[in-house]
This record gives C-alpha cells, sequence and structure tokens, in this order.
C-alpha cells in the first residue's frame, strides 16, 4: 500500500515540477495536461483508498516512509498514517483540486504566468496532501508552512499588483504569528511525550493530562492545555478565527480558482482538521475546548456580519468563509469533530462551487469584482446562475442540500453540549443562521436579479462562459446537493471515524443526536417541525428579498440611520487598522530606535568610535614621549619588561 | 589512512594561491581556471572526509601529528570530528563557488583576488582542523589577512573604514584568546586541545579563561554588542567576501565555544549560561526588529545573519539549562550546529543574490529596485527560494535547526522557546519585506526593466546551492547522524565538572 500513498503525493510533486521548471517547453497544453494527469492520479488513488477503508476490508495504515532525522531517542521521520479520517480529507483535497485544475484553464486563459500557476497549484496539492497525510508533527508542520508558502505565492501571482503583494506578504505574517503558536505546541507536546509520533503521543495522553508546566511564577498550568491551546492557536492562523483571521479577506486578491480551492475549501481546513486528528488530546482539556468553541462562535458570527456590507462579490464569499470556519470550530469545541469534518467536507463543495461560480461572473464581467456594476445576470449567465443559486442554498441550508445536513446536526450538537462557553457559542451559531441567508441572497439578487447596472460595453460582451468553466461548476454542484443526504448517516452516527477521532463518554453531543436519527428523510422532517433553523433561514432570505429587490432603496437609509454600527462593520471593526498603525508602525519604531540609538550613537558612537578617539588622545599625548632618540624606546622597553616579570614572580 | 587528506587541503589551496599570484593578472585567465581548478580539486578531495568518516566515534579522524616546535610542545597536529568535519566540507563546497561568482566581475587585479581566496580558504581549513591550540590561533589570526585584502581592495567606497573596524574588532577579540592560550600552557604545558580539555582549573581562572574566549569568539559570531563590525564590513565587501564572510567565518566563533570554552571551563560555562543566553536573544529578537528598518539589502542580510547566530549560540548554552539526561539538549546543540552549516549556505546564497542585482544595478538601496521579477523571472524565483529558507521554512535547511534549538530550549523553560520562536514572525517580516520591495510590483524604474535575467554562471551557482539547501530540508539525516556520536561525547564533556 504504501506504494500508493506515495504516488498519491508524488505524482502532483512531479507535475508542479515540470510544469515549473521546464513550462516554457512543454507550452501551455503541456503545462495543464502534466498537472491535470498528475491531480487526477491522485484524486483516482485517493477515492481507492478511501472505498477501501469505507466498503473494502483495507486496514488504517500507519507507516513511516524515511528517516528524517534522530536526535537521542527521539527519532523523527517522514511517514503516513492512513485512517478515516484522512483518506475522507485526500478525496475532498483532490477532487476539488481536480476540478480547480479544469476550470484554471479557461479562467487564466489570457495570462501570462499560465504555466506557473499550474505549477503552483499542482505544487499545492502536493502540500496540503502531505499535511493530511501525515503520521507525526514535523511532517504535519511542513505540510501546514508548504500550503501557507503556495498560499503567498498565489496570492501574490499577480505580482505587479500592490494590493496582492501587500495582502501576500500579511497572508503570509498572520499565519506566522498562528505558527509561532504551533510550533511551541509541538515543543510542549515533544517534552512531555518525547515524540513527534501521532501515535506514540496519543498513547501518552492520559499521562500528559497530570503533567504541569510553571509560566507565571509559581501558577502550575496543565501541560496539555498548554499543548492544546498553543496548537490551536496555529489553527487559528490558518482557518482564519478571529483575531487572525484578518488576512483571509485580503488574499482574495489571488486569481479566483484559488481562492475557491485554497482560501475556501482546503489550505483554511486544515485548522479544523489538526483539531479533528488532535482530538485524542484536546479531549481531555476542557479548558482548551472552551477556548476553541468561544473563538469558533465569536468567528462565526462577527464574521458573517461583515458579509452584509462588502461590494466586492469575491469578499461576501470570503466572509462567509470565514463565518463558516467559525462553525466548523464551534463544533470542534463541543467536540463534535466529526461534524465539524462533516461541514468541512460539504463546505468545500459548495464553497468552491460559490467561489468559482463568482469566478465565472467575474470572467464575464471581464474582472469586474464590484456587485454594484452588476444586476441582472441570470439571463445572460444561466448556467453559472443556476449553480450559484444551488450553492447559495446549500450554505444557508436549505432542507435537503448537502450544507442543511452538516450546519444543522453541527448546530444541534453545540445545544446538546455542556461544555463551558456552548450556550454563547449556540447562540451565535444559531443567530449566524439568519445572517449567512441574509448576506448569501443579498448576493445573489443584486448579482443575478434587478436592474442591469453595468455599462454598455460590457453588457455587450456579457455571454455564458466556456466548458472549461461551467463543467466544473456542475461537477461540484452535484455533492453540493447530493453528499449531505448520502453520507449523513455513515459519517455521523455510523462510527466512520472511529479510531481516527477521538471522543469521550461524557462529550458525546454527536451520540445524543445520533439518538434522535432515524435516516436523513426523517431528520429533515425534524428540522421542519421541531427546529428554527430552517426558519431563521428563510427570514434571512425573505428579508434579502425585502431589502434588495423589493424595496432597493432601503439598504441606502438603513445605512445612513445606523451610521456608527455602519462605519464599525465598514471598518472591520477595526482590526487592520490595530495591526497597522498600531503593531506594525510600534515595531518598525522600535526598530528604528534600537538602529539609532542602539547601535549607531551608544554601540558605535560612544564606545567603538569613543574608543577610537580615545586611543588617538592617548596616541597624541604619547607623540610626545615618541622623541625619535632610540634610548629612550629601550629605556621604555626595559620598564616594560621589568613590570612584567615583576608581575609573574610576584605571582607565583 | 594512507595520504594526509588535511594537510592536503589546506596547503593545496594555499600553493595554488601563490601560483595564481604568481601567474598575475596579465594572465588573468590563466590564473582563474587555476583558480577553479584548485578549488574544484580541493572539494573534490574532501569527499572522503565525509565518505570514510566513521560516525560512531567521538575520537578525532585523519589524524595527523608531527613536532614542530619541540621546545615550547607545540605540534602540527591535525584532525576532524563531527563537529569541524562538516564545516570543512561548507568551507570546500563554497570556496569553488566564490571562485565562479567572481569569474566575470573582477576586473581589479584579478589574480590577487583569486588568490587572496585560495589562501583564505587553506586557512580557514586550518582552523577547523588544527588539534593544537596554537596552530589553531595561528590560522585564526593568518586568516585575517586576505580578509583583510579583500575587503580593502575589492570593496566599497566606505571600505577602509569598515576594514579597519573589522581587524580591530576581531584583533582585540583575539589577543584575549592567546593570553588565554598561554596562560594554559603554562599551568598544563601543553597547547594540545585535548590536553587543555583535560587541564583541572579553578572556577575563577575557568571563568577569566572563559571571558577571554568569549571576548574571541563573541565579536566573531558576532554576538550583541560587539556586532557593529559585520553590518560594515558586509557592506563595503566583495560579493565574494561577504559570501565566505557570513557562510565561514561568522561559523568560527561559534566552532570556537564547542571547541574551546565549553570544554576547557564547563562550570563558568555553566555559571555564565544565563549571560550567553540572554545576548543570544537579544541577538534574535533586537537585531531582528533592527534588520526590519534597514534600506540597504546587505545590511539586512548581515543584520539578519546575526539574528540567525543567535540560534547557535542559544543551542549551544541553554543546555546548560536544562537536565542533560532527557534529549533536549542534544536537540539544541544539534540544532546550533545544524544551523551553522544552514546559515553558511542561505546566507551565502543571499549574498550571491545581491551581488547579481549589484553586478547589474551597482547599488545595494532597496528602494532602488522594485520588480525585478519582471525582468529577471529565474533570479526572482532563486531570491524567493533563499529568502524562504532564510525564513525558516520547513523544506529547507533553514528550518533544521532553527526546528531543533526551538525544541531544545522548550526543554529548558517555556519562555525561551517563546523568545526564540519570535523569529518565526520577525525573520519572515524582514525577510518577505525586503523580497517584497525588491522583487515584486511593477517595474520600479527603466535600469530593472533593462536588467538581465541570470547567465548560465550565476544559474549554476544559485542552482547549487538551491539544491543543497533542498536536500538539507528534506533530508537533514546525513548531517545530523554524522555529529551525533561527537554532540553526545561533547555533551557529555562540557557538562562534566572540572571542579
Amino acid at each position: 500500500m504504501e506504494s500508493i500513498y506515495l504516488t498519491i503525493v508524488l505524482a502532483p510533486l512531479a507535475a508542479a515540477a515540470i510544469a515549473g521548471l521546464l513550462g516554457s517547453k512543454i507550452g501551455r497544453a503541456g503545462a495543464h495536461s502534466v498537472t491535470i494527469l498528475g491531480v487526477a492520479i491522485s484524486f483516482a488513488l485517493s477515492l481507492y483508498v478511501l472505498w477501501g477503508l469505507a466498503f473494502g476490508d483495507a486496514e488504517p495504515y500507519n507507516g513511516n516512509v524515511y528517516e528524517w532525522a534522530k536526535i537521542g531517542n527521539v527519532t523523527i521521520a517522514v511517514g503516513f498514517l492512513i485512517d478515516n479520517l484522512t483518506a475522507l480529507m485526500m478525496v475532498v483535497v483532490t477532487s476539488v483540486s481536480l476540478a480547480v485544475h479544469v476550470y484554471t484553464i479557461g479562467y487564466m486563459h489570457d495570462d501570462p504566468g499560465y504555466q506557473r500557476f499550474f505549477s503552483y497549484i499542482s505544487l499545492f496539492t502536493f502540500s496540503m496532501l502531505m499535511l493530511v497525510m501525515s503520521n507525526n508533527l514535523m511532517q504535519l508542520f511542513f505540510g501546514w508552512e508548504a500550503v501557507g508558502l503556495v498560499s503567498y505565492l498565489l496570492i501574490g501571482f499577480w505580482f505587479k499588483r500592490p494590493s496582492a503583494v501587500f495582502a501576500n506578504l500579511k497572508a503570509f505574517l498572520v499565519n506566522r504569528v498562528g505558527d509561532f503558536g504551533f510550533l511551541l505546541g509541538i515543543a510542549t507536546l515533544l517534552y512531555f511525550a518525547g515524540s513527534l509520533d501521532y501515535a506514540e503521543i496519543f498513547a501518552q495522553a492520559e499521562r500528559i493530562q497530570g503533567e504541569t508546566i510553571n509560566l507565571w511564577g509559581a501558577t502550575a498550568v496543565s501541560a496539555l492545555t498548554v499543548a492544546c491551546i498553543c496548537l490551536f492557536v496555529g489553527a487559528m492562523g490558518k482557518s482564519a478565527q478571529v483575531p487572525l483571521h484578518v488576512w483571509l479577506p485580503d488574499s482574495m486578491e489571488g486569481p479566483t480558482p484559488i481562492s475557491a480551492l485554497i482560501h475556501a475549501a482546503t489550505m483554511v481546513t486544515a485548522g479544523i482538521f489538526m483539531v479533528a486528528r488532535m482530538s485524542p488530546l484536546f479531549e481531555l482539556s476542557e479548558a482548551a475546548l472552551a477556548f476553541v468553541i468561544v473563538i469558533g462562535a465569536t468567528t462565526a458570527f462577527f464574521m458573517g456580519l461583515l458579509g452584509l456590507v462588502q461590494q466586492d462579490i469575491k469578499r461576501v464569499v470570503a466572509y462567509s468563509t470565514l463565518s463558516q470556519l467559525g462553525y466548523m470550530t464551534v463544533a470542534l469545541g463541543a467536540s463534535a469533530y466529526a461534524a465539524s469534518i462533516f461541514h468541512l467536507m460539504t463546505h468545500a463543495f459548495f464553497k468552491a462551487l460559490l467561489f468559482l461560480a463568482a469566478g465565472s461572473v467575474i470572467i464575464a464581467m471581464h474582472h469586474e469584482q464590484d456587485i454594484r456594476k452588476m444586476g441582472g445576470l441570470r439571463k445572460y449567465l444561466p448556467i453559472t446562475y443556476w449553480t450559484f443559486v444551488i450553492g447559495t442554498l446549500a450554505l444557508i441550508g436549505f432542507p435537503g442540500f448537502s450544507g442543511f445536513f452538516s450546519k444543522d446536526a453541527l448546530i444541534e450538537a453545540v445545544h446538546a453540549s455542556s461544555l463551558p462557553g456552548s450556550g454563547y457559542a449556540y447562540w451565535c451559531v444559531l443567530l449566524g443562521v439568519f445572517v449567512t441567508a441574509l448576506y448569501s441572497f443579498r448576493l445573489l439578487f443584486v448579482v443575478f436579479h434587478g436592474e442591469e447596472r453595468m455599462d454598455h460595453h460590457t453588457k455587450e460582451h456579457l455571454h455564458e462562459t466556456p466548458a472549461v468553466v461551467t463543467g466544473p461548476l456542475i461537477a461540484l454542484a452535484v455533492p453540493s446537493v447530493i453528499v449531505g443526504w448520502l453520507t449523513i448517516e455513515p459519517i455521523l452516527f455510523g462510527g466512520f471515524f472511529e479510531g481516527a477521532i477521538f471522543v469521550r463518554p461524557e462529550h458525546d453531543v454527536l451520540g445524543e443526536v445520533g439518538a434522535e436519527f432515524h435516516g436523513p428523510g426523517a431528520f429533515v422532517a425534524h428540522a421542519l417541525t421541531h427546529s428554527v433553523t430552517v426558519y431563521l433561514a428563510a427570514a434571512g432570505a425573505l428579508v434579502a428579498w425585502f431589502l434588495y429587490l423589493k424595496r432597493p432603496e432601503i439598504p441606502g437609509q438603513l445605512l445612513e440611520r445606523a451610521g456608527a454600527l455602519y462605519r464599525l462593520l465598514a471598518n472591520k471593526y477595526y482590526f487592520d487598522w490595530i495591526n497597522e498603525n498600531v503593531i506594525a508602525r510600534a515595531t518598525r519604531a522600535v526598530g528604528t530606535g534600537l538602529w539609532r540609538v542602539g547601535d549607531q550613537l551608544l554601540i558605535d558612537g560612544l564606545i567603538v568610535n569613543g574608543s577610537a578617539r580615545a586611543v588617538g588622545a592617548i596616541a597624541s599625548a604619547a607623540r610626545r614621549v615618541q622623541s625619535g632618540y632610540l634610548y629612550h624606546y629601550a629605556f621604555a622597553m626595559v620598564i616594560a619588561l621589568a613590570a612584567l616579570i615583576g608581575w609573574f614572580a610576584l605571582r607565583g | 589512512m594512507d595520504w594526509p587528506i588535511l594537510s592536503i587541503l589546506i596547503w593545496l589551496p594555499i600553493a595554488a594561491g601563490i601560483v595564481v599570484l604568481a601567474i598575475g593578472s596579465e594572465r588573468a585567465v590563466l590564473g582563474k581556471q587555476v583558480a577553479l581548478g584548485a578549488s574544484v580539486l580541493t572539494f573534490v578531495l574532501s569527499v572522503p572526509l565525509y565518505t570514510d568518516f566513521d560516525t560512531s566515534t567521538a575520537a578525532l579522524q585523519f589524524v595527523e601529528q608531527v613536532p614542530w616546535i619541540e621546545r615550547f610542545n607545540v605540534f602540527y597536529h591535525l584532525g576532524v570530528d563531527g563537529i569541524s568535519m562538516p564545516l570543512i566540507l561548507l568551507t570546500t563546497f563554497l570556496t569553488p563557488l566564490v571562485v565562479i561568482a567572481g569569474w566575470e566581475v573582477i576586473k581589479l587585479r584579478p589574480a590577487q583576488y583569486f588568490a587572496s581566496f585560495l589562501l583564505l580558504e587553506g586557512m580557514m581549513i586550518g582552523v577547523f582542523a588544527a588539534v593544537d591550540g596554537l596552530l589553531f590561533y595561528i590560522f585564526w589570526e593568518a586568516m585575517l589577512v586576505p580578509m583583510f585584502i579583500i575587503i580593502g581592495i575589492w570593496g566599497g567606497e566606505r571600505r577602509i573604514y569598515a576594514t579597519m573596524k573589522f581587524f580591530l574588532y576581531t584583533f582585540f577579540g583575539s589577543v584575549f584568546m592567546l593570553v588565554a592560550l598561554i596562560y594554559m600552557y603554562l599551568k598544563g604545558g601543553s597547547y594540545s586541545i585535548p590536553d587543555l580539555h583535560a587541564l583541572p582549573l579553578s572556577m575563577q581562572e575557568q571563568t577569566l579563561i572563559f571571558l577571554a574566549f568569549l571576548i574571541a569568539f563573541a565579536v566573531k559570531v558576532p554576538m550583541w554588542p560587539v556586532h557593529t563590525w559585520l553590518p560594515d564590513a558586509h557592506v563595503e565587501a566583495p560579493t565574494g567576501g561577504s559570501v565566505i564572510l557570513a557562510a565561514i567565518l561568522l561559523k568560527m566563533g561559534g566552532y570556537g565555544f564547542v571547541r574551546f570554552s565549553m570544554p576547557i571551563a564547563p562550570d563558568a560555562s555553566d555559571a555564565l549560561s544565563w549571560l550567553m543566553i540572554a545576548l543570544s536573544l537579544i541577538a534574535i529578537v533586537y537585531i531582528a526588529v533592527v534588520a526590519l528598518v534597514q534600506q540597504d539589502m546587505k545590511k539586512l542580510i548581515a543584520y539578519s545573519s546575526i539574528a540567525h547566530m543567535g540560534f547557535v549560540t542559544l543551542g549551544f548554552f541553554v543546555i546548560y539549562e536544562m537536565a542533560t539526561s532527557g534529549d533536549g539538549a542534544l536537540f539544541a546543540l544539534q540544532g546550533g550546529m545544524v544551523q551553522m552549516i544552514s546559515h553558511g549556505l542561505v546566507s551565502g546564497a543571499l549574498f550571491l543574490c545581491v551581488g547579481v542585482l549589484y553586478d547589474r544595478m551597482h547599488t545595494r538601496e532597496i528602494s532602488a529596485y522594485g520588480g525585478v521579477a519582471n525582468s529577471m523571472p529565474k533570479f526572482a524565483a532563486f531570491m524567493v527560494l533563499f529568502a524562504m529558507a532564510n525564513v525558516g521554512l520547513p523544506g529547507t535547511s533553514g528550518f533544521v535547526g532553527e526546528f531543533f534549538v526551538i525544541l531544545g530550549s522548550y526543554q529548558a523553560n517555556f519562555w525561551l522557546a517563546f523568545c526564540a520562536a519570535t523569529i518565526l514572525v520577525l525573520g519572515a517580516a524582514y525577510t518577505l519585506w525586503m523580497v517584497r520591495r525588491v522583487v515584486y510590483g511593477e517595474v520600479g524604474n527603466e535600469h530593472v526593466a533593462a536588467m538581465p535575467d541570470v547567465d548560465r554562471r550565476e544559474f549554476f551557482i544559485l542552482g547549487v546551492l538551491a539544491v543543497s539547501v533542498l536536500l538539507l530540508g528534506v533530508w537533514p539525516a546525513p548531517l545530523v547522524d554524522v555529529m551525533d556520536a561527537t554532540l553526545t561525547n561533547l555533551l557529555e564533556q562540557v557538562t562534566r565538572s572540572k571542579l
């Protein structure tokens, strides 16, 4: 089996190398053919692996490929852990990646960096696979940073744009703040477990739970809580949780295919995956879980609100992504890891769909992204429109669509949780449903319905995008509708993640939800009769209809009335302002200060050049002694020698 | 051991350097060819040091010993262990690249230029291979001369100021080392480093000796606050000089700590480890913040070097803050060593990148560039790769050392690791901010637009370094394994009290 896993990761890497290094020789068609082939191989084999684990008699695999380094008794290896959690992630990553590869042929059609782009996205697929398939923390960190690198390269893909090279630096730095925590988490686990291997660490989880660290004076803190919170800080960076979320909206400066692949479907879910993977540790620390759930809930609700005031089609979807990542994080905090991964999967499909559909709109609009210049597009872009509708319905949780199952199960699980913070989280995710529907339908109505606000020239050239663009939309629309119905039962309530995800019996909220579960049909019926979520979503959609189609003059009036609130939202709660004007500026000021005062004035000016001046002064004094008479020198030497001998004699 | 491999590695380049001098600048092409041939041959001959190295022992290997100045018990005594062998390989690996880097660039007195590097190479190998303290000291001091000449003749406008500062700083530092060596000779009757390791010393003696060595090595590393010569030296040095300076000369400071200070004065090292750790953390945090505001590419990389070398000294001295029974101390030591090798490759590569730009534009000001990726896409790819290695991205060599040191430091204290790990953010900030201003963006001006991409010669140098940086990142075991036995032994040695 090991050779299959190696092929899965190496096929995209080889393709990336070929497209990247030989891009000019193999040409455009060569570049996209080879990378699509590489990802297709990975996808097919990933499906085979998942099939074997889910339906066949394949056993989970845990083995090392090679020894990376051995320090003392600690062996750090590169290896694979392939269980149901990993296999599911592999299929999600490679399937979305494949769709995005095909779509890119259309989206990047005229771009001079065509081959480079394909090379990057294949490299991304490799990195992401390394991340999810790892069996140890070192390799996880490798994948973690490698996807960050590719994200950096792709956000700055159009490197001539100042906004793009600002955004990619910002993304990298904010992620590094997260990685800073992540690395300390890894160091904590190495210290207490003496290994970086998952299996070895998990085997000692109970023991580590009893260990403590003194962080502040004599205050002993649970080592496991420190480890989990540090790891989660890494997840906050990668999965864009408040307050490390600031990079994700700006990452929309990158080409749309990567917004779909990296900044919606896969990379940003790495943090979610990591916490699920580390469930044997998080389960043992309620403090860490409470931290997770509060951060997640805050992100889910407050970032959703920001989606209401955005005017850029991609940024609306980006804030939606932030909010949905918050939902997944809430589920993690509620110990409903399976629900979180389930939502991760459905979200990967429908959010990739929404991004790619948005990209299709952008192509049709000649790279115009301002929704105020759109409107009435549904008659020009029928396929894009209907796939966008499907994505929207899945996102808001329309009964029967994939997002409905994952989100409803998730909310039920949070409701059932009794962990600290779950009460707050429940209200956040519940109100979030209304907000989600409101911004989603706002976007749908403003872009595809109503008055046509684009200029004459654009309107003349409006037509449906080519098949390489619409094909992936249709391909993603299918799972966006059906995957929830088909898989909710095995994934959430069928023990699919048994052995991969660990939940303590007293935290098993999904078990409680599952007790009420009698098939997907009954689940829909139950939601319609016993739950408010569907009605909240409907209310959101209705309000959107009223505000943006029926009475489009009202939003403007509302903004005038609610000036302070609007400014708060329009300025994104002032996170960026604080980062740029306080943190970044203060750091540079400190740097300048230390350099000018510390290095130049004190060390160089006073000590180095000062001592040089002192030497000069002594020398000019000595010049008087320098009489030029030989016997003066001889005399000085004799005295010096005598002094030296005297010193040795007195000592010895 | 059939032939004196270490002697050959030392004297072959020195002899070749003299030949090149004799050939003279009138026949520069021949001189360059000899220089290249000799440096490549030296590298090829150094490969058996790795392939024939016995990784299971901490004992000195490839030993040569003949009496030299019998009256003072001085020996021409050479040998390598797991600490010095990788550093010698780093030297022999980089010298040919430096020769190639100067191939078309150096127009002024080329023979002397290339000869200087060959002489320097032989002396640097001598420093790492010397087992006799006095021999070590002689190579250590002699090495300053070619470096002094390289900066002083082929340097920039303020080269005289920079060379004086460089020379005085380092010379000032090494005088104290000589005093310490003579003191120990008077006491023990031997300059042999193993004898010095075994020499019983009181706490007071150890402290004074430690401080004397500290002045010499801290200047070389350089550690805060005796670091200010380095940015000036780098700014004025020609590209090749900067590469050797950053890649190898700085390593001698780190090497000195593990070869002399710690084993000779273990109790003083233990007692003063707080000072060393504090200075290391200042280097990591303070210097990184200073690097952020630099406007000159070479200055920025020079400050970055100081910060990265902070990891070396942190890795070495943090071992005194933890139980040596665990693996943390070994992690820290390994980290410091790997960091030295990796920094040699990465900082060398970055200075070569700056050199490529400087050869085209004749300025190192960041603001003079912008959008280089438009006119030099291949170069941009290299620059971004090496920048990422400098940032410590996993998969590059830059990650390995920092990772180990942070993991090791954690075992001493959470907050030590916390401070050290700030490099993740600060290192990325200053490095990538420079990349953003130099490589990305619209074409800055017509000069940038006219810059040709790297030629085959430059592509070769950067390509070789890129492959090494990636290989070492993806698979550090070949390096870690050769150092393992030596470092395990060293750890035992430097923590055994002499009192």
